[in-house]
């Protein structure tokens, strides 16, 4: 337990000293905010239509209305930033040899795989924070249904976790950042792909498994407010799985 | 302290070492001498825990290598051959992180901290990142790191490899300073390296151990000339002179041979020249007779040619006129 607290107190030094966070959190705001703004004004001329039209506000749900595309389309920007998040966790490591001393220190892989996970999650976690903004700032204007969009925050945090997991696994593949964040696009494309692939086998039983993979179909349950317990166990399994994936590879390559 | 039991490793199809047994007692400093490819730094990395060996264990302080890792690890101080540096980081927060992970307490990783920067001579640069720091200043930084916890062991893998004369002598002095409280395996392919800071010397080639010296011995070994054995059908009472007379020449030594006609001599000459073509025009001209002409080379020599055997600006630049040096 210490040593893993210890290990993500250095994860997250090395996070605040690099560019790289600071540069995917202001790509990420900017993106989140520009998609905001773009699904408020259509909302506010929605609505502007509907009260001339009837002469009182419509029944229009600014969770439906807004939040839900918004933060749909907010889960692809991350499928895009996340790998970079997580690409130097292993790799450099190797690069520097720098693991040569955390595997002749007493600690173990699992608590150095972890360390590096809950670092990024906590990084990961500032960034859907920061963007909580935009629905605070709406709440002064609007009222705001925040179930569903608690709902939808914890969906993006859990498929976060998936997102780190997969790309830490890619980073435990490689030396080099980049192939570490090309493995990664690769790993969560497909997974966010298999959806589509979903709709042709239509419903047979590999379109039925497909279906179950798919992560696009699971973060959307959030994002409408539901929090199934069919698409949490999804996330947690799949956050193991990746998990699971880096340690075995961790442990295999000293055996090379 | 340190007893290794036919270790062997394998790479796929390359056996990097094979059957490799040495002992090493508590205090004693122990260096690892060969060249390129021989495999100190896999027999290194089998003794750290960093990866298993194929065959064959290794105890060290009692613990076996395969059985309690975690016991080892936190008993060894380990610096790899490239030093493992986090670049982002000043030297104090990297070896804080450090002393954390050997798992030391609080008050011990304050005390830890304070001496290895002081045995390494880092407290000047304790606040500055360590991308920023020189090679020299790298690799104590590399040192100061294996040493922080007091370990019982310390396992050296080519310490001064890259620096330059004067900092390798610090870094020698260092390493004399630290033996007897600590036992330390340190690899070289650098012949005086191992004979000047240790007591016992094994000497690996291809994976094999060749031979366990101590350090007077060892230096009998080693050539200080080229040795060529000749055998003449007549050679005669001025055979000797003559030979002496030929450029290069150091010595000559008649042999003792069985069999009245034949004469034999071994003909020395300085390192490094090849003076057979000299010898044969002498000895053809001369008309004794050539029988034989062999240059003699021991088994441990072969190994020896491989080794770094002279090196440049560290003799001159001993500890009596480093001051000199660094003005
Ligand atoms: N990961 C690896 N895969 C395959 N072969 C390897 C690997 N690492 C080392 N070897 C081989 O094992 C042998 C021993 O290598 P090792 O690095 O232990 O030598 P060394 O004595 O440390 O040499 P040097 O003085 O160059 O550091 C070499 O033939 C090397 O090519
Ligand atoms: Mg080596």
């Amino acid at each position: 337990m210490k040593n893993t607290f210890t290990l993500i107190e250095k994860e997250l030094r090395l996070y605040f000293i690099s560019p790289i966070a600071y540069v995917v959190a202001m790509v990420f705001l900017a993106v989140s905010d520009f998609l905001f703004y773009n699904q408020i004004q259509y909302f506010s001329g929605l609505s502007l239509r509907m009260m001339q039209f009837q002469n009182h506000l419509p029944e229009l749900n600014i969770h439906d209305a807004v939040f839900r595309p918004t933060l749909f389309n907010m889960s692809i920007i991350l499928l895009l930033i996340m790998p970079l998040l997580t690409m130097r966790l292993f790799a450099e490591e190797k690069k520097e040899h720098t693991n040569e001393l955390l595997m002749t220190s007493p600690i173990t892989i699992t608590q150095i795989v972890f360390g590096k996970f809950i670092a990024a999650l906590t990084v990961y976690s500032l960034l859907l924070l920061l963007s909580l903004h935009v629905p605070l700032m709406l709440s002064v204007a609007v009222e705001i249904s925040w179930k569903p969009l608690f709902a939808s925050y914890l969906g993006l945090f859990l498929m976060g976790a998936v997102f780190l997991a997969m790309g830490l696994f890619a980073s435990a593949l490689t030396e080099n950042q980049i192939i570490a964040a090309v493995i990664s696009f690769g790993i969560l494309i497909g997974l966010w792909m298999v959806g589509a692939s979903a709709h042709t086998a239509g419903e047979t039983t590999l379109g039925q498994v497909a279906n179950y993979l798919s992560m696009s179909g699971h973060l959307d349950q959030f994002v409408k407010g539901l929090i199934s317990s069919r698409s949490l166990v999804y996330f947690i399994s799949m956050t193991a799985l990746g998990l699971f994936l880096t340690h075995r590879v961790v442990e295999s390559q000293r055996w090379k | 302290m340190i007893a290794v039991k036919h270790l062997g490793k394998r790479y796929g199809e390359v056996i990097a070492i094979d059957d490799v047994s040495f002992t090493v007692d508590k205090g004693e400093v122990l260096a690892f001498l060969g060249p390129n490819g021989a495999g100190k730094t896999t027999t290194m990395r089998i003794l750290t825990c960093f990866m298993p060996a194929t065959s064959g264990t290794a105890l060290i302080s009692g613990y076996d290598i395969f059985e309690d890792p975690m016991e080892i690890k936190r008993r060894i101080g380990y610096l790899p051959e490239t030093p493992p540096l986090y670049p982002e980081m000043t030297v104090t927060e990297y070896l804080s992180f450090v002393a954390k992970i050997k798992g030391l307490s609080k008050s011990d990783q304050t005390t830890g901290l304070a001496l290895s920067l002081e045995k390494t001579g880092l407290g000047d640069v304790s606040n500055r990142l360590i991308g920023n720091l020189s090679k020299g200043y790298r690799q104590r930084v590399g040192l100061a790191q294996a040493l922080i916890h007091n370990p019982d062991v310390l396992i050296l893998d080519e310490p001064t490899v890259g620096l330059d004369p004067r900092q390798i002598i610090e870094i020698r002095e260092l390493i004399k300073g630290l033996a007897g409280e600590h036992t330390i395996i340190l690899s070289t392919h650098i012949l005086p390296e191992a004979t000047a800071v240790s007591q016992k010397v094994v000497i690996i080639n291809r994976g094999r151990i060749v031979a366990v010296d101590s350090q007077e011995q060892l230096s009998s070994h080693v050539r200080k000339s080229e040795k060529i054995a000749l055998r003449l059908r007549r050679g005669g009472a001025e055979t000797p002179q003559k030979l002496n007379a030929i450029e290069g020449v150091l010595r000559v030594t008649p042999q003792s041979v069985s069999g009245d006609s034949e004469s034999s001599y071994l003909v020395e000459s300085n390192l490094g020249e090849d003076i057979r073509e000299q010898l044969s025009k002498t000895v053809v001209e001369s008309g004794w007779g050539l029988l034989e002409m062999k240059p003699l080379v021991l088994s441990l020599e072969e190994v020896f040619l491989q080794l770094t055997t002279e090196e440049q600006g560290v003799a001159e630049a001993t500890p009596e006129n480093k001051t000199q040096l660094a003005q």
